[in-house]
């Protein structure tokens, strides 16, 4: 008992240490500058957060890695770009994102990965080859080129008058709120309605589910199109905070995984801690060390694997 | 079966062999100590040990291939000896290291091309290269630089597998593919030590006992001398205690472990070894290129050499040769048959074909038509199936 204790508390000790260390230090030499990251850091996390819980929610159910999480990403932002180009609204872009990502999530998900049920490794290399495919497919629509999203008008231009930051964008911080809400509303569903209780239950056994008369095989489909979506959804996001180029599918999907591995998977909590994990240490590293912004977030995942090496929220499967 | 006759059936199988063995002192012509079990023709002959043990494994196919091999570059165009034959050689001996890893240990990894390209890198930056930037290459001789290079990418692999041996099965492939990505992010961001985006240029192969080793016949006996060599060490590794105890972790973890075995310690051992051999494919692979840039270890890259090496089939190493040979002709040749911008297209969907049709790749596809047209050998190692 006291062991343990005392293992927490230099856990502790040597995590918390450094980073009050280097809190310290960044707010007393500027403070503006601290308060801006960590704002950047919690925006980006948000954006992360959504992205990742839906291949948490993915992998927890279905024990599926799908690797083509980020070409659906890349998918949703592009269809949500081309709807936001045609009609201007940026909601029904937002829709559209979700729907085109969910229609294909559920079109692999029927067509291809319920036939080889319980074979991880090979359903893991479709979602790999189907990766590629998508990507290259989307390149050959979109061509290479950069593309921008606006941010809707009653959301573009900073707020003004906070303290200290004196302005900061609009639509970062509404990201905020988006993330928050996004999570609540996750929350809410498997939490509070009868399909979340299926899934969860599905997380924990799915035999069990299965024996219970549940249609296990629609609770997967569902739970795939809620999964893609979100991916989708992230895409209409990202498309306006990083804007969309071939090779963001990569950066999204190895973001879902840190975070995802970091968190713990199937648990969407997880995905939470470790999207905001990820999204500071991610700008922070940038603010300060910019050439070894990706070294932090390994040191995290090193750290995290040699401490919990199912994540933070994980459970032994 | 009663008692009896269990005896009588004893009884019967003993006289049989003591009349063997009586038959045995008996004058002969030659006294043969062979084993009655399993004639060998070559027991008799004076040879020495390894030409017997030699005479015993090769057969026609075998002795087919190795001549093709060996002149293969005096009929094939240089093109084809180093554009073709020469990538496929480097690019199916780090395939290799991951069918070793992934068919005979259980772990797919897709960090295999990260090991050849820290190796490839490592290479770069302690060797001589053409690099204008902040980084720039220390110049250590050849002989210096490329066992650095190798024990850097063993230690490196050995760290990529101690992180991720702590998860099992489908983990790993999402840890190593996070190893791989930050890699290559750390590798485009960071200009001090890795010359970011524009990596390293003009590294060539040295020139030893005055031959210039990047013309394309002597590379591609290079390739081959090296490629042949790592797929005999995992032909004999598989065979030797070590890879017998890798095959059983891979089939049962849980009882290798109750027996004894050191389950971590061997796994990590594997990637050591796949680290070395990936390692070797890395160097060979920055000598065809000339350079190293992030974009030779990007998600792209990654992927491919898990792609190669299902392509050819994971239950055996010829399969990642195989592959790579297929993969080379259609990324050289998919530009005549389609847009050169739509080869990932192309690769795509081969990959998802094979993964969907046949799982065991080429050679799956080949055992196949062997057991449908003639009397099938125990040519690949089998998985075993977990539920």
């Amino acid at each position: 008992m006291t062991r343990s204790v005392r293992n927490r508390w230099l856990f502790w000790l040597l995590v918390g240490g450094p980073i009050a260390v280097f809190s310290i230090w960044a707010m007393v030499d500027n403070l503006r500058l601290y308060l801006l990251t960590l704002l950047n850091g919690l925006t980006l996390a948000s954006l992360y957060f959504i992205v990742a819980s839906g291949f948490t929610l993915v992998f927890g159910l279905m024990r599926n890695v799908n690797l083509a999480h980020g070409s659906l990403y890349l998918l949703g932002g592009y269809i949500g770009f081309t709807i936001a180009e045609k009609t201007g609204w940026w909601l029904l872009a937002m829709a559209g994102g979700f729907l085109a990502a969910a229609i294909a999530g559920l079109l692999i998900q029927v067509l291809i990965l319920r036939h080889m049920q319980g074979q991880d490794m090979r359903q893991t290399m479709v979602t790999i080859g189907l990766s590629i495919v998508i990507a290259d497919v989307l390149l050959w629509i979109f061509t290479a080129q950069v593309h921008q999203m606006e941010a809707p008008e009653w959301l573009q231009g900073p707020i003004r008058d906070i303290p200290i930051i004196r302005a900061y964008s609009a639509y970062r911080l509404s990201l905020l709120a988006f993330g928050i809400a996004i999570g609540v509303f996750l929350w809410w569903l498997l939490n509070r309605t009868k399909v979340g209780t299926m899934i969860r239950a599905g997380v924990d056994d799915r035999g069990m589910l299965a024996a219970a008369g549940v249609n296990v095989n629609l609770v997967f489909a569902v739970t795939f199109m809620l999964g893609a979506g979100l991916a989708g959804i992230g895409g209409v996001i990202g498309a306006v905070e990083l804007s969309m180029v071939p090779g963001e599918d990569t950066r999204l999907l190895l973001a879902s995984l840190v975070v995802v591995i970091v968190g713990g998977m199937g648990s969407v909590v997880g995905a939470a801690i470790g999207a905001v994990i990820l999204g500071l240490a991610e700008t922070y590293g940038l603010a300060y060390a910019p050439t070894y912004s990706v070294v932090f977030t390994f040191v995290i995942l090193v750290l995290v694997l040699a401490f919990r090496p199912r994540g933070i929220m994980g459970k032994a499967a | 079966m009663s008692a009896a006759h269990w005896r009588r059936a004893m009884n019967t199988g003993l006289a049989a062999t003591s009349a063997a063995a009586r038959q045995l002192p008996l004058p002969r012509a030659v006294a043969t100590t062979a084993p009655a079990a399993t004639p060998d023709p070559y027991a008799d002959s004076d040879a020495p040990r390894w030409l017997k043990f030699l005479w015993r494994h090769l057969s026609a196919r075998h002795v087919f291939v190795l001549a093709f091999v060996l002149l293969y570059p005096f009929v094939a165009t240089p093109f084809f000896t180093f554009q073709i034959a020469g990538q496929a050689l480097a690019l199916g001996l780090i395939a290799a290291s991951l069918t070793f890893l992934g068919g005979y240990g259980g772990m797919v990894s897709l960090a295999q091309m990260t090991v050849a390209g820290i190796a490839g890198y490592m290479l770069a930056i302690l060797g001589t290269s053409g690099a204008a930037g902040q980084a720039a290459s220390l110049g250590w001789p050849w002989w210096v630089a490329i066992p650095f290079a190798l024990v850097i990418a063993t230690i490196a692999a050995t760290l990529i597998g101690w992180l991720s041996v702590r998860t099992e099965g489908i983990y790993t492939i999402m840890i190593t593919l996070a190893i791989g990505v930050a890699f290559y992010y750390l590798a485009l961001q960071n200009y001090s030590v890795f010359n970011g985006f524009q990596g390293f240029q003009r590294v060539y192969p040295p020139v030893v006992f005055g031959i210039n080793w990047r013309d394309p016949v002597p590379f591609y006996f290079l390739a081959l001398a090296c490629s042949l060599a790592g797929y005999l060490l995992v032909k004999w590794v598989v065979r030797a205690p070590f890879g017998i105890a890798l095959q059983g972790i891979r089939d049962n973890p849980r009882r290798m472990h109750a027996l004894g075995y050191n389950v971590t310690a061997h796994r990590v051992a594997a990637y050591a070894l796949a680290g070395l051999l990936a390692g070797v494919g890395g160097i060979l692979l920055i000598w065809y290129n000339g350079l190293i840039t992030p974009n030779s270890v990007n998600t792209g890259w990654l992927i491919n050499v898990l792609v190669v090496a299902v392509l050819g089939g994971m239950r055996h190493p010829i399969g990642a040769f195989i592959g790579a040979i297929v993969f080379v002709l259609l990324q050289t040749f998919a530009i005549d048959v389609i847009d050169r911008e739509r080869f990932n297209l192309v690769i795509g969907v081969v990959f998802l074909a094979i993964v969907l049709f046949s799982p065991d790749g080429l050679l799956g596809l080949w055992a196949k038509l062997r057991s449908r047209f003639g009397p099938q050998a125990a040519l690949t190692s089998q998985p075993r199936r977990q539920a």
